[in-house]
């Protein structure tokens, strides 16, 4: 199809090809056009968010809980500016996001226009890629490309900064038909010998490994779907990253819990104490590895990945494989059956024994009270009353985002939406919102903290505004939680600027948005509680007062190795457990 | 983090890339973003139709920082394709030089004598000077200013490295 058309009505039609169905944006005088283009047409639902980092966020959330594309629409200058945590937050995570930004007018780039900055410059590093179209010729080609390079190969946010002379000239719009990029192309597939010797691998090992990650959710439905048979044939023990959660059932028997720095006491030391590691679309990051001259020591390490750069960049592996974990887990797993593989019986089961043993520990076990909400409780009780529903769990960041990933049990990829790689406070409302939007009928709650809460509360009139009936679950505990759980362990427990101080009263402001407020402060209360909110069908905010004091075990203190973590009831002399070299560390 | 008892290479990068605005910005921010090091970087565009550019690296680090180095650049959108020139060994390394030397009487018939011996030319002289232009590797450039130092060298303008394998291949 090819069509004559102005610029901004070209964005509008490249959208609808793209089979877009909701953006999330704010206007400004650089994207007037495209508002234009937008009052004319109406299939294409746009959300106005309350502050452009949120579009981001939402379209985040709409993007990990529906495996489409998130698409972003925002101003010149600002507009763009404030929306970089969010790219950045896509990036890290690599999360498929378009994002159009508004731009001065042509002539005018460079002179520092009302409204100009240099969005491209700024945004480089913090997009897959990211363009500035001065043609209005060329604008379609680079809508198209932008959504093919933004979902293929490792995903993540392409920007297309576009000038405002250009929205309003005119030119001809080309469909999505072969619009590739002339380049990127992304390796899907591994070669058989590769799979051949992963598969005999795996196959000789004693003390397996799936350690698995966020690209077992980002390669689709069926990655997880063949992981699963993987596991069951193979009989393999499965953990995974915060980004991974989902892709393995919690119900499972082979499942081990998380691993990291807050994971379980079973995943790190099967980590540890592995022989063969198959890292399935995870990444090596320091909150996994620990000190990483004692990673998985005497371990042989498979790693499958779609990005090449991934490879070797913390820790060195024994068998790179390059392509997409769908393929390359199908390839394996048609592999092991035709050469009906098994791993020595006697062995798998004594590493099971190990790993019950670890397991008898218990390491999430925590002191139960009748007078104050532990933390930790609250979750598991959010989770029992909520797990025969349709739940999409976002967070923000801190204690309570841990709490999230140990105690809530997810059976489902695409469930579970947190910022694992920038660690964004703020995330988790819009994300909650994006994923609402992309599921009107589920239950769509954000796990927060009440600091990071107060990061993108003005969302909530979004919530309001668009019906969209998302629950914030504030773990209240009048402190920044895990800056306190660090200042504690670190600083010689000086508190310094970790304290809530003057917070709203959260019932009331729920109410003034348009929302509603519930607050419980006692455990006998809380199941009541928690129905009342599942059960009203608006937005509402919900103030969990627990206890102030709680931290977050176990944990790999910075600096420490998997078999040197803490458990809740040892955690006396912290400051002794991490040296100096440690304090370094974030 | 990488192994830092692992000895220090460097490396000469050939990198293929669409010659569109932004492209080496993109390749030099990544290099100061993720803290590799640039000892030298040319660029020119090598084909008009193709809109394609060249661009020679010249790099240091571990062997596991040089492999992230070429999957970093490699991932960027508008590049076509790494080649790590050292690897494949006695690849072509050459680079131009301008040096400017000042002086009269017997330092100038000095300078003079050694930038023969150096097969370099001189491109402009006046009573009490000399440009002189030079080719070669980048070592017998750093001897030849060194040379011209107390011959009154005045100033020097290089291109850095530009490379190609041998043989009858493109990269
Ligand atoms: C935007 C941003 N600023 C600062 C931080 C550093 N940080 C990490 S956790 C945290 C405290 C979060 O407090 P709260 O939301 O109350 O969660 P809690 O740890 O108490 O559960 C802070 C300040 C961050 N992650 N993001
Ligand atoms: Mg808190």
């Amino acid at each position: 199809m090819s069509k004559q058309m102005t610029g901004a009505e070209m964005v509008i039609q490249a959208f609808a090809d793209q089979g877009v169905e909701h953006i999330f944006g704010y206007p400004g005088g650089a994207v007037l056009p495209i508002y234009d283009a937008l009052f004319h047409q109406n299939h294409i639902e746009h959300i106005l968010v309350r502050h452009e980092q949120a579009a981001v966020h939402s379209a985040e959330g709409y993007a990990r809980s529906s495996g489409k594309v998130g698409v972003v629409l925002v101003t010149s200058g600002p507009g763009a500016t404030n929306a970089v945590t969010g790219l950045t937050d896509a990036l890290m995570d690599s999360i498929p996001i378009v994002c159009i930004t508004g731009q001065v007018a042509t002539h005018l780039i460079g002179n520092d226009a009302f409204q100009e900055c240099d969005t491209v410059g700024i945004t480089r590093p913090c997009t897959k890629h990211n363009y500035l179209v001065r043609d209005v010729n060329d604008l379609a080609r680079v809508l198209h490309e932008a959504f093919y390079v933004a979902q293929n190969g490792r995903p993540g946010p392409v920007v297309v900064d576009i000038p405002k002379d250009v929205q309003f000239a005119t030119g001809t719009y080309v469909g999505r038909e072969n619009i590739q990029h002339k380049t990127y192309r992304p390796k899907l597939d591994a070669e058989a010998p590769q799979i051949a010797a992963a598969v005999e691998m795996l196959a000789g090992a004693k003390r397996p490994i799936f350690y698995t990650g966020g690209g077992v959710i980002n390669s689709g439905p069926e990655a997880s779907r063949i992981l699963r048979e993987l596991a069951r044939l193979t009989g393999v023990p499965v953990t995974s990253t915060l980004m991974g959660l989902g892709a393995f059932p919690a119900a499972n028997r082979q499942w081990l819990g998380m691993l990291g720095m807050h994971g379980t006491y079973e995943a790190n030391m099967a980590m540890h104490g592995c022989d063969v590691m198959v890292c399935i679309g995870a990444r090596f990051d320091d909150r996994i590895t620990g000190r990483l001259d004692a990673f998985a020591p005497g371990s042989k390490k498979i790693h499958i990945d779609i990005d090449p750069s991934s490879i070797n960049k913390n820790v060195k592996v024994d068998l790179p494989i390059i392509g997409d974990c769908t393929r390359v887990l199908a390839d394996m797993l048609a592999a092991w059956k035709a050469r009906d593989l098994s791993i020595d019986k006697a062995a798998l089961d004594a590493w099971w024994t190990q790993i019950d043993r670890w397991r008898g520990r218990n390491c999430l076990a925590y002191r139960q009270s009748d007078e104050i909400i532990k933390p930790q409780y609250a979750i598991e009780r959010l989770y029992n009353l909520t797990k025969d529903k349709d739940v999409y769990i976002s967070t923000e960041v801190g204690q309570h985002q841990m709490w999230a990933a140990q105690f809530f049990r997810f059976e489902e990829p695409n469930r579970w939406m947190t910022s694992g790689g920038l660690g964004t406070m703020g995330y988790g409302l819009p994300a909650a919102i994006g994923a609402q939007k992309a599921h009107p009928d589920a239950l769509c709650i954000d796990i927060a903290g009440e600091a990071s809460i107060l990061m993108n509360m003005q969302e909530m009139s979004t919530a309001v505004q668009f019906d969209l009936p998302v629950k914030i679950f504030i773990l209240n505990n009048k402190y920044m939680g895990m800056v306190r759980q660090w200042q504690e362990l670190l600083h010689g427990a000086r508190y310094s600027h970790s304290y809530s101080e003057a917070l709203p009263d959260f019932v009331k402001l729920a109410d003034a948005y348009g929302g509603v407020g519930i607050r419980c402060d006692k455990p006998s209360d809380l199941d009541a509680a928690i129905e009342e909110m599942i059960a009203i069908k608006r937005p509402v905010i919900f103030d969990c007062i627990v206890d102030q004091q709680e931290n977050c075990f176990p944990m790999i203190p910075s600096g420490r190795a998997h078999n040197e973590m803490i458990l809740g009831d040892m955690a006396v002399d912290l400051d002794e457990a991490i040296t100096d070299e440690g304090k370094m560390l974030v | 983090m990488p192994n830092s008892s692992e000895p220090i290479e460097r490396h000469t990068l050939s990198v293929l890339v669409d010659n569109e605005p932004g492209v080496l910005a993109r390749v030099i921010g990544l290099f100061s973003g993720r803290g590799y090091n640039i000892d030298s970087l040319t660029v020119s565009e090598v084909s008009h139709e193709g809109h394609l550019s060249r661009i020679t690296i010249v790099t240091t680090g571990t062997p596991m920082v040089i492999e992230q180095i070429k999957n970093q650049l490699d991932r960027l959108v508008p590049v076509h394709r790494v080649r790590d020139l050292t690897v494949e060994a006695s690849a072509l390394e050459r680079e131009l030089a301008m040096v400017k030397v000042r002086g009269v009487g017997e330092a100038r018939g000095e300078a003079l004598r050694l930038a023969e011996a150096f097969r370099a030319r001189v491109i402009d002289a006046t009573r009490e000077s000399f440009v002189f232009e030079i080719t070669g590797k980048s070592d017998k450039i750093d001897q030849f200013a060194w040379l011209m130092e107390p011959l009154g060298l005045v100033e020097v303008a290089r291109t850095g490295v530009v490379a190609i394998s041998r043989g009858p291949e493109a990269m």
